[in-house]
């Protein structure tokens, strides 16, 4: 994989700017590097004072860091923007059904489609949601669907996180940050905002209520606290929808219905948007051990009298072995062609493909089926010798527990780094979000691997992220 | 509103006020230092301050002699002092963190600068000549968050709550602050009042900002103690005398149960320590025994806290 063919998101190879980024450029060509460096330390002060920021796992001293803003946006034109739009949409309606029907008749697996044991024997199946059917039959309410970018017209699906993606509250701070520093910029380009992303979000929220409730819903976010690494986002988010953040103590069961304790009478919740993993949801049908969850909370959920966001047992829709089957699954519920395009998956359960896979690890990207937060992979290309022959005999071990890739050449954007602006490669993660019906912010949170060369874009790894941008016509 | 949420807003305020007390404190502490000794000890000023902040016995668990530089460390930067400006200034912080959603924007902001602005200090580089300023810009960071509260939070009731914790924590140090000095207080010394006592007597406005206001009100070239006292705990209008603490707090309360339609216990407390500073000479207090009164005065405050904390969940 040369420099060469990476696809540089910003310049043509003969050194112009890309239609979408002409009026930026210009701009940009006006910054002396003196001012691109103060304004960089400006929009780092106003993300520290406002707090923007996460913790990081495993480090006893600065538990609360900062992501690291790049001030050059990222700009997607706005037909690039109506074929990911479509192509998110599709999915995620086709990820819902799929949902629906392996927790109900499973005629995917009937049809011969999806191997029985990888839905049965996932320890994301949950088999607590056999025959419970959710409000509006929606299990995947708030989806960050991870996408990649290799060419002109090249993007790729990496992952569809349909449990508890974070990250949206970057998206809507970075564009304030960015509208406070560069006013001019939003004079010259027509971008489309994503500031209503809070109210879509709320309205998402209420349309999936229970049946039986009755006047107006009250929803509510649950948070395991501030020393959880995006508390800041879920209070950012409690707040731009106007709800209550509630921790598991704020919450408690009675007569089968949730209820919020209120310097009054309880209050009755309607919708909770859990920002906990389903282990913690309820100790008594889940983790015993769990100081987090609400107890009786999965008994009044099945009861019909709350609504859980996103469903439990989710899980099993981004797992990364489940992964591979996504264009089948797309294809089996809508009847259509996949929009958007999968990444070649080789799954080491495969006795053939883990046989691939040891051939040509240098080459390959080898994941955790149930990894996250780029821990516990390996990048074959920038690994070393003995990094290689490590991981193939964790591979050996257990085969079923990795998936591997092609590496991309993930697309590049121009960022601010210490010599100027230099490439530096990018993914994006739009937020879609699926009640009454399909709700997609123009745009998303772009990361960027601030590393020269690297490929991992992670916060937790040292990756930054960008606004933005969809043009509108 | 959750009950858990109007506890951090109580305690969010509560600790920010008590920051702008200890600064305070530590200011008239200092100053005393730097003033020509009048046959009195240094260390027993040292004591005094520490007792009016409540804080003697968790430094002496700590420390086995009282120095400037010892007192100056356990009331600003120990964090094992709960009542250290550190450790107010963290408490604060981490209330109104865990409420970002009641709280606005500009409150947040001026709360996490002082943090972050706090913590960059070192304590070791706190030399004499830094102190001075160093207090003044905590009272200032204080007083920013007040501001930012009164000029931007709804006046819902997270706002009454939050008025609660400021006025009881006002209310506690203002007791606390006459308490410790109130022999010098009584109208008997006034007779005898020497260099010593109209020293001792300055010291007590100052450490409340009130010795240029005292002037103001009472128009006299003498300091007296019976107006001094009379200023710190009737007159209502010294922002930080009792009757004004109780007189916002029971404001505060007609509006939060009027807004709730049911007055529970904790507002017949309040309207009780009301009715009490509203009715009351200063013949009567002194009458009654000044310590005895603000021992009472101190005791009421603790209970209202401890109620408030009933009746509304704050648990």
């Amino acid at each position: 994989m040369g420099e060469s063919t990476i696809f540089n998101e910003m310049l043509t190879a003969d050194g112009k700017p890309r239609a979408p980024y002409r009026r930026l450029a210009e701009w940009f060509d006006t910054l002396s590097p003196a001012e691109m460096r103060k304004k960089s330390r400006e929009a780092e002060t106003i993300f520290r004072r406002l707090g923007i920021t996460f913790a990081v796992y495993g480090t006893s001293e600065a538990t609360e860091r900062l992501i690291p803003f790049d001030i050059v946006p990222r700009v997607l034109s706005a037909s690039e923007w109506r074929r990911l739009s479509a192509g998110i949409d599709q999915r995620v309606r086709a990820l819902n059904a799929f949902l629906y029907d392996i927790y109900h008749r499973q005629e995917i697996v009937r049809a011969g489609r999806v191997p029985a044991e990888l839905i049965l024997q996932n320890e994301a199946f949950l088999p607590e949601m056999i025959g419970f059917t959710p409000a509006r039959r929606v299990y995947a309410h708030i989806i960050g669907t991870d996408l990649v970018r290799v060419g002109e017209d090249d993007f790729y699906v990496l992952e569809d996180n349909t449990r508890t993606p974070s990250g949206v509250s970057y998206m809507l701070e970075n564009r304030e940050t960015m509208m406070r520093m560069f006013p001019e910029l939003f004079q010259q380009n027509r971008v489309a905002p994503i500031e209503h992303y809070p109210d879509m979000l709320r309205e998402t929220l209420e349309s999936v209520a229970p049946e039986n409730c009755d006047g107006d819903p009250t929803v509510c976010i649950l948070t395991p606290g501030i020393y959880n690494s995006a508390y800041f986002e879920h209070a950012f988010l409690a707040d731009t929808m106007g709800v209550e953040l509630c921790e598991a103590r704020d919450l408690y069961v009675e007569d089968g219905k949730v209820w919020m304790r209120t310097t009054q009478s309880p209050q009755r919740v309607h919708v909770i948007y859990r920002r906990i993993d389903d282990a913690f949801l309820d100790p008594l049908t889940f983790r015993p051990d769990s100081m987090l969850g609400v107890p009786g909370l999965f008994d009044a959920y099945r009861a019909g009298n709350v609504t859980i966001c996103n469903a439990p047992g989710t899980g099993i829709a981004d797992d990364k072995a489940i992964y591979a089957y996504v264009p089948d699954i797309i294809e089996f519920y809508t009847g259509q062609k996949p929009i958007l395009k999968n990444v070649p998956t080789w799954n080491c359960a495969k006795p053939d493909d883990l046989a691939y896979v040891l051939d040509r690890l240098p080459e390959l990207v080898v994941k955790e089926v149930h990894g996250s937060g780029g821990y516990g992979m390996l990048i074959g290309p920038t690994a070393s010798k003995r990094e290689i022959a490590e991981f193939s005999k964790r591979l050996n071990a257990n085969p079923a527990n990795y998936i591997a890739q092609p590496t991309l050449a993930l697309s590049a954007c121009p960022t601010h780094v210490q010599s100027g602006l230099a490439p530096r490669h990018v993914d994006l993660r739009p937020y879609v979000l699926v009640g009454d019906k399909v709700r997609i912010t123009p745009g998303g949170l772009t990361r960027v691997a601030l590393k020269k060369g690297s490929l991992v874009v992670n916060s937790s790894q040292g990756g930054g992220t960008k606004d933005t941008w969809v043009l509108e016509d | 509103m959750l009950g858990r949420t109007a506890a951090s807003l109580f305690w969010t305020s509560r600790y920010n006020e008590r920051a702008e007390n200890m600064a305070r404190l530590l200011e008239v502490g200092y100053r005393i230092a730097m003033t020509p000794r009048l046959g009195q000890d240094a260390a027993d000023d040292w004591r005094s301050t520490l007792v009016s902040a409540g804080c003697d016995q968790a430094f002496f668990k700590k420390h086995d002699e009282l120095t400037k530089r010892s007192v100056v460390a356990h009331m600003l930067f120990d964090p094992d002092n709960p009542s250290s400006v550190r450790s107010c200034i963290e408490a604060a912080r981490n209330n109104a963190r865990s409420v970002r959603t009641a709280i606005t924007g500009e409150m947040w902001e001026s709360l996490n600068t002082t943090y972050i602005d706090f913590m960059e200090v070192r304590p070791q580089h706190m030399t004499d000549d830094k102190l001075p300023g160093f207090l003044t810009w905590i009272k200032q960071r204080s007083m920013l968050f007040r501001g930012a509260m009164l000029g931007t939070l709804m006046r819902d009731e997270g706002y009454h709550f939050s008025q609660f914790g400021c006025f009881i924590e006002r209310a506690d140090n203002t007791s606390r602050i006459l308490d410790v000095k109130y022999w010098i207080l009584l109208p008997d010394n006034e007779v005898v009042g020497g260099e010593l006592d109209r020293y001792q007597w300055s010291t007590i406005l100052r450490s409340v900002s009130a010795h240029r206001s005292y002037r103001h009100a009472y128009r006299d070239a003498q300091i007296r103690p019976f107006n001094i006292a009379e200023f710190l705990i009737l007159r209502k209008e010294m922002p930080r005398s009792l009757a004004y603490c109780y007189d916002w707090i029971s404001e505060s309360m007609d509006s939060l149960t009027a807004r709730y339609g049911e007055q529970p216990m904790s507002y017949d407390m309040a309207k009780r320590t009301y009715q009490l500073l509203d009715g009351t000479t200063m013949q009567q207090v002194f009458q009654s025994g000044l310590h005895e009164f603000l021992g009472d005065m101190i005791a009421r405050n603790n209970g209202l806290g401890a109620q408030l904390a009933a009746d509304y969940h704050f648990a």
